[in-house]
């Protein structure tokens, strides 16, 4: 293999992950809702695959446990701030914290114990294709999916009548409510739809990027997901460019220290939070950027009048 | 939905009182749930949890030694939430003040005297504190989101402490174990008992909490956190600055922080390590919550959750299960505070009952 495909194919695996999250998240924010759950959602995911794979012995059901548990994950969360009106930004907090405990309460069983891998599927044919064979037509099955999933969103935001409800949801929940649309309704999906996503991007680290358990193996990719929806600046579009830039982040750091790199390796393995900071910081300064596509009632509660 | 939010017509006193009790008698009964299905007996898998670390001398000062950092931490979350502002990497600010606190006894060895302790506190409180004015910086200059820079740097943080134990910090006589060396007589936290685990942190914290209580509820700067959090608009109009707050804001609760570190480093543990919190600056978030941002609250509050950590402990040793049942715990509290607070201004009706407004 050319050493140009080996780190193209190292990138596209930390950026699944990343983009995967992303992507369940943006819908969220695009129907008003911040869930900084998403780390715990991701981590209930990556041990639910891990168990279930090692189990049954089967990483495709390993993958369907993983969904099931980040869904399951944002229930608690999606009852509180939609149902109850709980303050967002502390409802998402409890909802990582509890999502590390009862993580690492299910995985201590499985500490040290050897994974399943999900092994890539070559597309006949296409797969020997010169340069990008290997890279586009060989991959596993949720790298297909993470790309696919991410076209559906743009097509379900921007091209259909529910997509359009939703971002009326998330931009004036009051005027969707007066139009008839159930705000509540729509949260409830958005959020949970947000936990399968997060849940499958667990369920890749589990079951792909180190197909082992280990404790909060998760290491705050939850939170990068966070940021990338703001870099995005909540276009499914941006949010692609956006994974791969800060997948790339993280594989070169990992080549850098592979490679004795004289520069400590804690440096490098803070460059990508770092990195994580500056681009937030960048986006941030463009304010009319991020206020043009930010949904207007993000994080903010709603409570009928009748 | 049969059932509605009404908001009442004005808060109620009687759940603003109770609610953190309703809280914590909920995560009790889901955590009988939780033994039960580990096939573990509820009421001694409580007792185990909750009763036993209360019932000897060396566990209860342990519980004093564990709710120090959380109440000094949580009422400096409880000042940035009041005004709205969102700190929620407490726990790096608690790593940059044990960094900077422990200079001195690391770096200028043979320096002693009465003096090395407070230059240590002085150090830590300002190492915290400016470590939490990135954030706040960031905030003001870029509109960056401070919640997630105050989460990031925690990494940042935590990192740079792995760096400077591992590297040049690390104890020349250790064997090369990852460990920084013991802090001298001089250099550590005063105990108050001879011989125990209780050290002065705890009456600072008692004192912090009086002072805080007092400056939120009869000082003019008190009461404009209480606008700024609860009607920006009305700060505005009011001429109170947004900047000036958060950098205040920031400021207090990462030179809190920073105490709890240096005071944490310089005294139960003594010396700086790659890990040096079970995650004290994330679970005085709750301890902020269940405190209801009162500080008075806050020190009770203090109490329930090192409780918590020293039942997970007893859980694992006497029931063999993992300690990390102490996150579930309090990520469970938490779920229930915020919820039971929503009673404090709404109410529940039967959807098609209309009510009269008195």
């Amino acid at each position: 293999m050319e050493m140009y495909e080996a780190i193209i194919l190292t990138i596209i695996t930390a950026a699944t992950p990343l983009l995967l999250a992303a992507c369940g998240e943006l819908v969220a924010e695009r129907a008003g809702v911040l869930n900084l759950g998403v780390e715990g959602m991701m981590i209930m995911g990556a041990v639910a695959a891990f168990a279930v794979a090692f189990s049954t012995g089967s990483p495709y059901l390993g993958i369907a446990a993983g969904i099931a548990a980040g869904a399951a994950a944002s229930l608690p969360f999606a009852f509180l701030t939609i149902s109850m009106v709980t303050n967002q930004v502390a409802t998402g907090l409890a909802l990582t914290i509890l999502g590390l405990g009862l993580s690492g309460m299910i995985g201590d069983a499985y500490i040290g114990q050897p994974g399943v891998k999900l092994t890539p599927i070559s597309i006949e044919g296409l797969s020997d294709l010169p340069y990008v064979g290997k890279i586009l037509f060989s991959q596993d099955v949720i790298v297909y999916a993470s790309v696919l999933l991410l076209l559906i969103v743009w097509f379900f935001l921007f091209k259909t009548r529910a997509g359009l409800s939703l971002r009326a949801v998330g931009d004036s929940h009051s005027s969707a409510h007066a139009l008839g649309v159930s705000v509540r309704k729509v949260r409830y999906l958005a959020v949970i739809f947000g936990g399968a996503c997060a849940g499958l991007a667990g369920a890749y680290l589990s079951l792909v990027y180190t197909p082992q358990w280990t404790e909060g193996m998760t290491a705050g990719r939850g939170w990068i997901a966070v940021v990338l929806v703001v870099f995005a600046t909540w276009m499914p579009g941006r949010l692609l460019a956006g994974a791969y830039l800060f997948g790339a982040v993280l594989i070169l750091q990992l080549h850098a220290q592979a490679a004795g790199v004289n520069i400590p390796s804690q440096f490098l393995s803070s460059l990508p939070y770092l990195a994580t900071i500056i681009v937030l910081v960048l986006i941030s300064r463009n304010r009319t950027l991020v206020k043009k596509n930010s949904p207007a009632c993000l994080g903010k509660p709603f409570v009928p009048d009748v | 939905m049969p059932f509605k939010l009404q908001r009442r017509e004005e808060h109620s006193a009687w759940m603003a009182l109770f609610s953190p009790l309703i809280a914590v008698a909920l995560m009790l009964a889901t955590g009988a749930v939780l033994f039960a299905s580990l096939g573990i007996d509820p009421v001694k898998g409580l007792s185990v949890y909750f009763l036993e670390p209360l019932q000897s001398a060396w566990s209860l000062q342990e519980l004093v030694v564990k709710a120090t950092p959380l109440i000094l931490i949580g009422i400096g979350l409880s000042i940035c939430y009041r005004a709205n502002i969102w700190n929620i990497g407490a726990e790096g600010q608690f790593v940059a003040g044990a960094l900077a606190g422990s200079y001195f006894p690391i770096m200028m060895v043979g320096w002693d005297g009465p003096f090395v302790f407070p230059a240590m506190i002085a150090a830590g409180m300002a190492g915290g504190a400016l470590f939490a004015l990135i954030p706040a910086a960031l905030k003001i200059r870029f509109g960056a989101n401070e919640i997630l820079t105050s989460l990031l740097l925690v990494y940042v943080a935590q990192f740079f402490l792995d760096w400077l134990v591992r590297g040049p910090w690390r104890d020349p006589e250790g064997f090369n174990f990852p460990e920084s060396r013991l802090f001298p007589s001089d250099a550590v936290t005063p105990l108050i008992i001879e011989g125990g685990r209780m050290h002065i942190g705890f009456p600072i914290a008692l004192i912090i909490a009086l002072l805080a209580a007092f400056y939120l509820t009869r000082t003019i700067h008190g009461f404009q956190i209480q606008v700024i959090g609860e009607s920006p608009r009305a700060a505005r109009f009011a001429g109170f600055s947004q900047s000036k707050m958060i950098i205040f804001a920031f400021a207090v609760s990462g030179a809190l922080a920073g105490l709890a570190g240096i005071l944490e480093v310089a005294g139960p543990i003594g010396q700086l390590r790659p890990v040096i919190s079970p995650g004290y600056g994330f679970t005085a978030i709750i301890v902020a919550f269940l405190g209801r941002l009162n500080p008075i609250g806050i020190v009770i509050a203090g109490f329930v959750l090192a409780l918590s950590y020293l039942g997970g402990e007893a859980a694992q040793v006497t029931l063999g299960i993992s300690d990390k049942i102490a996150r579930v715990f309090q990520g469970l509290l938490l779920f229930y505070v915020l919820a039971c607070d929503t009673f404090i201004v709404y109410t529940f009706r039967r959807v098609g009952v209309v009510r009269e407004a008195s």
